[in-house]
């Protein structure tokens, strides 16, 4: 068995493996993020949401997904079908790519590579290229003036995001996201490094347009922003790609912050439940958050969203990283030098 | 001091923790959701709902085609022919309503003197086809035998105001 699997063939097959296994759980749980999204927002708006389809309206998202499918795709005449097609594909593509990183527990990860940070940094990145080319190639007005929000939205944010992620980095000694989480064995870094934990997570809202920063989205100037010419599967696409990114932001705000599948306080009741299901535990709790603010706050406008961006949140962090820093020089805390 | 105050304010955004403490709060209240295929809220005697033809208690129809229903409807969506009946008295041949065309104003209700055109109480006759709201005299005496008993509760309830 062992010389099959360190065959090529046998990586192969072994990595594909590896790769259904999380893909699977992460499709089914972006499916019932959209379940959550609506209960929550119903029960703070004081309604009911979904609750005919099964116990609950617990088949809802699976009603929705057969809806999606026996639509029509309707391309618009003007449109490049090439790119018009090409968009969505790249959007819900490099939204799974991503998860490729993410160590569900100690060294469980499909690449286990030392870059890992990096990699998703520019994974996620890249993700402005499914919302560009959509936009242009509706070769509608909405759609263009949405994504040309959307991508200077989402390349505002990650400047600061980058500078959180430095942050941790300086207290990890590591791009490798397995030992990011191995180094918060004694504490979480949410605790010390809190407010950059508070950056990271506002941060996260605006990088996948979510609300309050979903003006990309804003219905009532462009409609539906860059997806506005899209329908079916694939709009469906572009809706599992956004959930999809939610999850994986939450994920690295667990990994960067929350302690990765680690245990709180690493103390006995805590340690009988296995890794991965702390990890799970994480994203939903962080993806509460995300659809809490979403009930709570309302939309900020265009100006605002990139003063809070490049004149908050920019100084901020890089004056905490200039701290952080400054403070691990001072008290000898560097981790090893390689 | 102002400033300062204004400063540590917003870093430690008690105002947005204050309002996400809020729709927690209201998370747990109670639901006001009315589920409505199966309740419904209460509707006033007045409602102006799908219309209906009345009959006298001897199931004699009461309409006496004065035509002053389809003068005064500002829709003009219902169209009335009339003749007189074997027996003498004048009753209608023809009693249409489009209901595409109605816009619920209640006006034929008020102008009939002989109480025979109600608007009823039902709002759930949504067809498949644009055809079937092509209302005749046979659909709405139809409704006005089944809804009577409703229909004749509303007049009475609405009596001392009218």
């Amino acid at each position: 068995m062992d010389a099959f699997l360190n065959t090529s063939f046998g990586i192969t097959i072994l990595t594909f493996i590896e790769a259904l296994a999380i893909i699977v759980p992460v499709l089914i749980l972006m499916a019932y993020v959209t379940y959550a999204e609506r209960k929550v927002l119903a029960a703070m708006q004081l309604r009911k949401g979904p609750n005919i389809v099964g116990p609950f309206g617990l088949f809802q998202p699976f009603a929705d997904a057969i809806k999606m499918m026996f639509k029509e795709t309707v391309v618009p005449s003007g449109a490049n079908k090439v790119l018009f097609f090409l968009g969505p594909m790249l959007t819900f593509g490099l939204a799974v790519l991503a998860w490729a990183v993410i160590p569900v527990n100690d060294g469980w990860a499909i690449a286990k590579i030392n870059v890992g940070v990096l990699y998703l940094f520019a994974i996620s990145s890249l993700g402005v290229y499914g919302v560009i080319i959509a936009g242009w190639a509706s070769n509608s007005k909405y759609a263009f003036l949405g994504a040309l929000r959307s991508a200077a939205q989402m390349v505002s944010y990650e400047v600061s995001m980058g500078f959180v992620m430095v942050t941790v980095l300086l207290c990890v000694g590591s791009l490798n996201l397995n030992d990011v989480v191995l180094a918060q064995q004694h504490i979480w870094f949410c605790i010390p490094l809190f407010p950059m934990f508070v950056i990271f997570f506002i941060s996260t809202l605006a990088e996948t347009n979510r609300s309050p920063f979903d003006l990309p989205e804003g219905e009532s100037e462009i409609v539906a922003g860059f997806f506005v010419e899209y329908s079916a599967m694939a709009f469906a696409l572009f809706f599992l790609g956004e959930y999809t990114n939610m999850i994986l932001m939450s994920a690295m705000t667990s990994i960067l912050f929350l302690g990765g599948w680690l245990a709180p306080f690493g103390i006995e009741p805590f340690t009988w439940i296995p890794g991965p299901i702390w990890l799970i535990l994480k994203i939903v709790l962080v993806l509460f958050f995300f659809l809490w603010t979403r009930a709570t706050f309302p939309r900020y406008r265009y100006d605002q969203l990139m003063r809070l961006g490049w004149k908050v949140f920019l100084p901020l962090s890089l004056l905490w990283l200039v701290l952080t820093a400054g403070a691990l020089m001072l008290f000898g805390w560097l981790p090893h030098a390689v | 001091m102002a400033l300062l105050d204004r400063t540590a304010r917003s870093l430690l955004m008690s105002e947005l923790l204050s309002g996400m403490a809020l729709t927690m709060k209201y998370a747990f209240k109670r639901k006001v959701t009315i589920n409505y295929p199966y309740e419904k809220g209460p509707i006033s005697p007045r409602f102006k709902g799908e219309h209906a033809l009345r009959r006298y208690p001897n199931g004699e129809e009461r309409c006496i085609a004065c035509k002053l229903c389809e003068a005064v409807c500002p829709a003009q969506a219902i169209t009335i022919e009339a003749e007189p009946r074997d027996d003498g008295s004048r009753r209608t041949t023809r009693y249409d309503i489009d209901m595409t065309k109605c816009i619920y104003c209640g006006l034929c209700e008020e102008a009939c003197p002989v109480d025979a055109i109600v608007e009823g109480p039902n709002f759930e006759f949504a067809t498949e086809t644009r055809e079937e709201l092509f209302y005749d005299k046979a659909k709405l005496l139809a409704n006005g035998d089944r809804w009577e008993p409703e229909l004749a509760k509303r007049l009475e309830l609405d009596a001392p105001y009218r």
